[in-house]
């Protein structure tokens, strides 16, 4: 476990200028701002940039599978660069959460129309769902229809396809359903820039994916969404200690910079150090994910746990280095410091995470 | 053959030659370790004639070893570390060659130890504000100041020097740097006894202490840039191995949890498996900071690396006794001793606790650290220099 490579290659670090290039040129903040008041108008064209002109939404598909073949590595790298701009695009809920419960489902048509960018695909468990604590409510009635509410779904706003949880008999079965035959509510988000959304499946006709460990498959791909969301959150801390730096070498008071105060340039320090921790548990996370390196597990935990909460951190230095502007709605740093607070919440909490991963390195909590 | 398969195949037949001429199993320690230096097998990276072949620094872990396998001596580096970290680099980059074929055999042997006489009481992070004097009389310069936080003192042959020779001009460059004679009768050294009961340092206090000009390093009034290449050797030799999971402190806790069952507490739970991952990314940084290098992308990250293993040995070593509750309000044993070798793993959980207090203060403070790593890594502006400009001897003090 020594052996993974924590640095980026060339291709990954190619992959993710490309990705800057764009988002800088279609995902101003003025615009991601906009999404809180209710514009949605950038979303749909600035996804089919980065699904279709810059094939990512198949990236973890193999290419004898429709997809682009690369691995959680250049997945981990993508989601880094959207973390950095707060980008409301459905690439983790659709291109890694979805892509892996279908790519471990073995359904390869629908498969292969997600990874191409065609379709849009979302898992319907709430997002705040750790990947060890899945529980399936819907179920099938006695027409063979789904009924059942799942709340606080993310991804199920831009999804054109639903895939479900069912609980039946002897397990968990994974179902596809069209997005038009259920009900998706929008819900009112702490991150509007991952909208989520409640979803009432009131009879709907599916098409079973998977019939036998369709719990397996869906905890295998939350899993793999908080490995990888390490890099979103990373991406999220270094805009915000490239922000806060910037701000304060320009920024003056009593007749200096302020970056010059100790009081403060102690803090930006510490962040900096945080924040090349947090690319090391996130590359870590990412190579063993790719590599299906027997540490993968422990690695996501670590990742999850520890990325989470200095995202968290480095959003809400962000927004207290900054004073005044840094709470206002025209200031992008609440975009930041929303991202950032909701990962921490999804996907499972860091106290819930350290808990299970206590377990997994033999060093339980007592069970007293 | 590739270069490198060359250079090994080398390294091998001079090693071997080595052994065939000295056999490890009868010839004498230090007899062996002295053939060694000669054959230039002791520092493969020094030059060729000063115990080296002019190769890279990675060539002497090959030698190393073929050497072990052998069963060979080793010259027990931990016994000399001031010496061939810091001492050996700034004698083979500033002295003469008579300096270098003086001190330099001897030294890595460990036949001479060596100090490092540079912190003052006056003059810990602002080392530049060192005050022992260095006068002129003749050939020989005589020395009177006291020097602090001064390892191997009372084991030392020799000792690096930093001392003021012209108080006339700024701080920086009033110095000089020498090499210091520690049974001279002006040399006197106290054990300086720690919040840990032990004195693994000592204070030296110089009474006309006399050095002779030949043993300057580096021109009159150029002792900080001298220094300063000692310095950053210390940071060269910071970076470290690789370590396997749960090898650094937080080891000591985590076998503590599964041992002890009766000592687990559910409220301390989240805490140590808080620490656990910053243990495990911190181990994982160094591994990235090694990539980066091997990669020829050094990069700012060592400071940093630094400044979070004295946080974390602190909170670890605060947990670990919480968690032993009773036991955790037990000492080992306050009696003052003088250590060999220091070992911050070393002794109980009492000890670990009181010696991690010095590894945010030992080897540049975790504030200096913060400025260097705010001023060199993100650009931000310098601590105001009030002392800059002005005369050493004008600076209040």
């Amino acid at each position: 476990m020594n052996d993974a490579n924590l640095l980026y290659t060339d291709v990954e670090t190619a992959l993710q200028e490309s990705v800057r290039d764009l988002l800088t040129d279609r995902c101003a903040p003025e615009k991601v701002i906009a999404t809180y008041d209710g514009d949605r108008e950038l979303q749909p064209k600035l996804w089919r940039s980065l699904a279709l002109d810059l094939g990512l939404a198949g990236l973890l598909v193999p290419e004898e599978r429709g997809g682009a073949g690369a691995s959680a590595r250049e997945a981990a790298a993508v989601l880094e660069e959207l973390g950095r701009f707060a980008a409301p695009v459905p690439f983790l809920t659709s291109s890694v959460i979805a892509t892996e419960a279908l790519l471990r489902a073995g359904d390869d048509a629908l498969l292969a129309t997600v990874a191409g960018g065609e379709r849009t695909a979302a898992v319907v468990v709430p997002f705040s769902t750790s990947p060890d604590e899945l529980r399936a409510t819907v179920r099938v009635d006695g027409q063979g229809a789904l009924r059942g509410r799942v709340t606080s779904v993310a991804g199920a706003v831009d999804a054109d396809v639903l895939l479900v949880p069912v609980e039946v008999a002897d397990g968990v079965e994974l179902h596809a359903v069209e997005a038009g035959a259920a009900r998706i509510t929008p819900v009112v988000s702490l991150d509007m820039t991952r909208q989520l959304a409640d979803v009432d499946l009131d009879g709907a006709s599916s098409t079973r994916v998977v019939e036998d460990g369709g719990d397996r498959a869906v905890r295998a791909a939350l899993e793999l969404g908080a490995a990888l969301m390490a890099s979103e959150q990373l991406g999220v801390a270094q805009w915000c200690l490239d922000t806060t730096v910037g701000y304060l070498r320009d920024r003056t008071q009593f007749g200096r910079s302020v970056g010059g105060f100790q009081a403060l340039k102690h803090r930006l320090a510490d962040l900096y150090v945080m924040t090349e921790s947090t690319r090391t548990a996130a590359r870590y996370a990412a190579t063993t994910a790719a590599d299906d390196d027997p540490d993968r597990h422990v690695a996501a935990l670590m990742a999850k746990s520890y990325c989470s909460d200095s995202a968290v951190r480095a959003a809400e230095e962000c927004v207290q280095l900054h004073g005044g502007i840094g709470m206002t709605w025209e200031h992008p740093a609440h975009l930041y410091l929303k991202r950032a607070k909701a990962d921490q919440v999804a996907l499972g909490n860091p106290q819930a995470t350290r808990r299970r991963l206590g377990e997994v390195v033999d060093l339980p909590m007592p069970t007293t | 053959m590739t270069t490198e398969e060359t250079v090994r195949a080398d390294l091998k037949t001079r090693v071997d030659a080595l052994l065939e001429a000295h056999d490890p199993a009868t010839v004498e320690r230090l007899d062996f370790l002295r053939a060694q230096f000669d054959a230039g097998l002791a520092w493969v990276h020094f030059p060729e004639g000063l115990g080296g072949l002019g190769l890279s620094r990675a060539h002497q872990t090959y030698v190393n070893e073929l050497l072990a396998a052998a069963g060979a001596p080793d010259n027990d580096p931990r016994r000399n570390g001031i010496g061939l970290g810091m001492a050996a680099p700034t004698i083979l980059a500033y002295g003469t060659e008579e300096q270098k074929r003086r001190f330099l055999r001897p030294l890595w042997t460990g036949e001479e130890v060596w100090c490092q006489l540079f912190s003052e009481p006056g003059a810990g992070s602002d080392l530049a504000a060192v005050a022992t004097r260095a006068v002129r009389d003749g050939d020989t310069w005589v020395v009177n100041g006291q020097k602090v936080w001064t390892s191997s003192a009372h084991k030392a042959r020799w000792a690096i020097l930093l001392a003021r020779t012209d108080p006339d001009v700024p701080k920086h460059r009033g110095m000089s740097y020498f090499i210091c004679d520690m049974t001279d009768p002006g040399v006197e050294v106290r054990p300086l006894r720690q919040i840990t009961g032990e004195a693994e340092f000592n204070e030296v206090f110089l009474s006309d202490a006399r050095v002779p000009d030949a043993h300057r390093l580096g021109a009159e009034g150029e002792g900080w840039k001298v220094a300063n290449a000692t310095l950053m050797n210390e940071r060269v030799a910071i970076g470290g191995n690789a370590t396997p999971r749960e090898a650094s402190m937080i080891g000591f806790v985590a076998h503590t949890w599964r041992t002890r069952p009766e000592l687990r507490r559910p409220e301390a739970h989240d805490q140590l498996m808080s620490l656990w991952v910053e243990a495990e990314v911190a181990r994982l940084s160094g591994t990235r900071l090694r990539q980066k290098i091997a990669a020829g992308q050094p990069g700012p990250e060592g400071s940093g690396m630094k400044l979070t293993f004295a946080r974390l040995t602190q909170q670890i070593t605060g947990l670990e006794l919480q968690l032993l509750g009773e036991e955790g309000l037990r000492y080992d044993d306050w009696t003052m001793t003088r250590p060999d070798i220091v070992d911050f793993t070393g002794r109980d959980p009492g000890y670990r606790y009181l010696r991690a207090k010095g590894n945010s203060i030992e080897g540049g403070t975790s504030e200096i650290l913060r400025n260097i790593i705010a001023e060199r890594v993100l650009q931000l502006p310098a601590e105001p220099r009030a002392d800059k400009d002005i005369p050493w001897k004008d600076i209040p003090r």
